[in-house]
């Protein structure tokens, strides 16, 4: 990382200590925005989030291995979930995993080498009625067939 | 209650503790409970685990410990509340209304045999193969509770890689059963901050920053996560082997410095109980176990406190009287995970760090080159081990720069647990041993530098020296028995104030260093003495902000709570009693010494008419016995 990024990426966490106050209750939030802003929150920016607050930088990364939507390594542009829970799995959800992962040439969890997607399983989408549920970024997809679950993805850009 | 901003875990999260009230025999102040049919009155907010202890009533806890703030996390210790629906964790229910508790019944007895069957389930590894076997708590439940086949299953393939990267502690995450326990070790007693829960579900795991080796994080290497670990999760890095195949090859000469604190200890490790010393016994048998010579650590104890004291008076006379701007207050040394805290957490007062090297270092430095010429002994061939309470000290004989003789000063640091290993494999019982006296040339050694074995201890041993070099007094007539007592204790931080009435002459030691006295007469010697190395942060933080320790001269900081007996070397368990009961081992030998204070050590001022020809703090021991420290900083690369 060069020094020129990283004091930019002091100043804008800063600026969301700023916002945010420096307690420790304001962590999550400020993770949030560094996630939404950069896609995932880097070492770096672990230790200045964990410096600001007062807190040790292991607990900063704690709480981001706790959490599905935070993530500390970068991942693809565009984020894939699919539901793993039960009454998806029942309806169809291995058919559909399979049509994906062999059209993004990619197993789940891994990121396609033009960095344009990542794929995932996620716990309950809370769409068990019309299950297979899938996500894409912040759009939900239910009721998915291999043959449309492929057209979707072939939809994002 | 704690400030709202220091809670490590929102309020709704924390397990609920109820402050006891100031007058439990005020009206409301207590609350009469029924246990197992009985009546006990208790103060309000015991938690029902308190309760029983007072009523002789046993329960099982694991998650659990006297120095740590309540976790509640094993759920070990369930109890049955009538009323309520599921069982409760009684080291985490507080007694706020007359309930009535069952602790013996059908449902109380399975719950608890399935939970330890449950952490069995994901504890890999065989018990006959682990360091802590017969001294382990999991191990104990499993036996009080009568599990005896893995009713939930076994794990029978590691899922971790064994982390060996530091020189000190070992972690080995397939043995955990996430208790916390060295998390809140880390965290809230210690204020480092290595150690957290990482993940979550089944795959948590107690890791450190990005799960990186230990090595490469702000570790300070105090052991205490050892100390407090119910299983054989974590040890320390052990030595053993290579000092085994080091006495028996004939070619190798192999030498033992023993520190005051193991022998305050290592009886606990053959079923003695807290509180005896067995210096005697314990010099016969390291002998017999085939080590070349014993030497005693408080040897360089004495010469320690002789440089530090030099030191500090050094520094007090460029600040007063020559004016010269001089980083002061000096700080302590010999503390391995002290210094590494500071170097890491507080970089920016490295120069207050007396450079002093700690006492194991100092005899390394003068086995290979003072006894080496004195018995005619190659250094190369010499192998120089230093049994000591602590794991840190293993970091601190492999820094870089801990070399001045040439060769690695000390060879291997040995903990007391490690060395009760060796006796018990050398097939010796240690308190069956005749006792016998520590080697020459450094064979006697006074209390000032045994007392470096409990905290305060170091001020006192200074502060005995120091009052003599200055006053020209006896320390007897100022202090009954030479018992420095407002340094002494268990408090975590104590501040005294050392008035200088009268000066007397300069000592021949010190002549070629000071003129007079004069300058000090009148002063008022400002010390402090601290122990755990989060209140080290507490007084670190007052002396950045300016506070009464920053106008201190002299503080003694240990990384250990206690200090040094109640270092991550020791036997296990550890608890605030023991740590007492070996405060005051150390003290009574301390009582029994003929010489007790560091000067008048007959060895030290041989040592200096013989060899550091050029006095404290001069050249020839500033080449062996002081030392350089590094600014390291938080940042984990």
């Amino acid at each position: 990382m060069l020094v020129v990024e990283k004091n930019a990426l002091s100043e804008e966490i800063e600026s969301y200590v700023e916002k945010y106050g420096n307690d420790r209750s304001a962590l999550l939030m400020i993770l949030h925005e560094i996630q939404k802003k950069h896609r995932h929150i880097s070492e770096f920016a672990q230790q200045e989030v964990a410096r600001l607050l007062n807190i040790h930088p292991v607990e900063v990364y704690s709480v981001i291995s706790f959490f599905a939507f935070l993530n500390s390594n970068p991942k693809g542009r565009n984020l894939v979930r699919i539901c793993q829970t039960i009454s998806c799995d029942m309806k169809g959800k291995k058919q559909v995993v399979q049509a994906i992962e062999r059209e993004l040439g990619i197993k789940i969890g891994e990121t396609t080498k033009d960095n344009k997607f990542t794929v995932e399983y996620a716990n309950c989408l809370g769409l068990c009625d019309m299950g297979p549920a899938m996500a894409i970024n912040d759009q939900v997809y239910v009721n998915l067939t291999p043959e449309k679950a492929v057209e979707l993805l072939s939809k994002v850009k | 209650m704690e400030d709202k901003k220091s809670l490590r875990a929102p309020v709704s999260q924390k397990p609920h503790v109820v402050p006891k009230p100031e007058h439990p025999e005020y009206l409301g102040g207590s609350i009469t409970v029924e246990i197992n049919e009985k009546k006990l009155t208790v103060p309000f907010g015991t938690t029902i685990l308190e309760a029983c202890k007072q009523a002789q009533i046993h329960i099982p806890t694991l998650c659990h410990h006297e120095d740590l703030c309540v976790a509640g996390v094993c759920r070990v210790c369930v109890v049955e509340v009538e009323g309520m629906r599921t069982l409760q964790a009684s080291c985490a229910f507080p007694i706020t209304a007359p309930i009535k508790i069952k602790t013996t019944t059908n449902a109380v007895r399975k719950a608890r045999k399935h939970i330890i069957d449950l952490l069995i389930s994901e504890h890999y590894g065989e018990c006959y193969s682990c360091f802590r076997n017969n001294n382990c708590e999991l191990q104990s439940l499993a036996k009080e509770y009568g599990v005896d086949h893995y009713n939930f299953g076994h794990v029978t393939q590691p899922r971790y890689e064994v982390d060996n990267s530091s020189y000190s502690v070992v972690r080995d995450m397939d043995k955990c059963v996430l208790c916390k326990r060295c998390v809140r070790t880390c965290i809230d007693l210690q204020e480092v901050g290595v150690l957290e829960a990482i993940d979550r579900g089944h795959n948590t795991h107690i890791g450190t920053f990005f799960d990186k080796p230990l090595a490469e994080v702000i570790c300070i290497n105090c052991g205490q996560c050892i100390n407090r670990c119910p299983t054989g999760a974590l040890r320390a890095n052990d030595p053993r082997d290579e000092i085994w195949a080091a006495i028996d090859d004939p070619t190798k000469h192999v030498v033992i410095q023993t520190a005051p604190s193991p022998r305050a200890a290592i009886g606990e490790e053959f079923g003695q109980g807290a509180g005896k010393s067995f210096t005697g016994e314990l010099n016969t048998a390291l002998r017999r176990i085939g080590f070349d010579k014993v030497f005693d650590t408080n040897f360089t104890a004495d010469l320690t406190i002789i440089e530090e004291g030099t030191e500090l008076i050094l520094r007090l006379y460029k600040a007063l009287v020559k004016k010269e701007i001089v980083a002061l207050p000096q700080f302590t040394s010999c503390s391995p995970g002290w210094v590494k805290y500071l170097e890491h957490f507080y970089p920016e007062y490295i120069d207050n760090l007396s450079s002093a090297k700690s006492p194991q270092q100092m005899f390394g430095a003068l086995i290979k080159t003072f006894y080496a010429q004195k018995a005619g002994i190659d250094p190369a061939n010499i192998v120089s081990v230093a049994l000591m309470p602590c794991s840190a000290k293993k970091f601190e004989c492999n820094r870089p720069e801990m070399n001045s003789s040439g060769y690695k000063d000390v060879d291997y640091g040995l903990t007391t647990r490690e060395l009760a290993q060796m006796i018990k494999e050398a097939g010796i019982f240690l308190p069956e041993m005749p006792q016998s006296h520590f080697d020459d040339p450094f064979g006697e050694a006074s209390g000032a530098g045994l007392i470096f074995g409990a905290t305060g201890g170091v001020m006192e041993a200074a502060l005995r020296s120091v009052i003599e070099f200055v006053t020209g007094k006896r320390v007897e007539d100022v202090y009954a028995n030479a018992d420095i007592t407002p340094v002494r204790g268990f408090e975590g931080i104590r501040y005294a104030e050392i008035p200088i009435t009268e000066v007397g002459p300069v000592p021949k030691l010190l002549q070629h260093l000071v003129p007079d006295w004069n300058w000090l007469k009148g002063a008022t010697l400002k010390i402090a003495v601290c122990h755990g190395t989060a209140n080290a942060k507490k007084v670190m933080e007052d002396i950045k902000a300016g506070g009464k320790f920053s106008e201190c001269h002299f503080i003694e900081f240990m990384a250990c709570p206690g200090g040094c007996l109640g270092g991550g070397g020791q036997p296990i368990p550890t608890n605030e009693e023991i740590r007492k009961k070996r405060a005051e081992a150390i003290y009574n030998e301390d009582k029994s010494l003929p010489v007790r204070k560091s000067h008048e050590n007959r060895h030290v001022t041989e040592l200096y008419d013989m060899f550091l020809t050029d006095g404290p703090c001069g050249h020839i021991s500033h080449k062996l016995l002081h030392t350089h420290y590094v600014k390291r900083g938080k940042f984990i690369a």
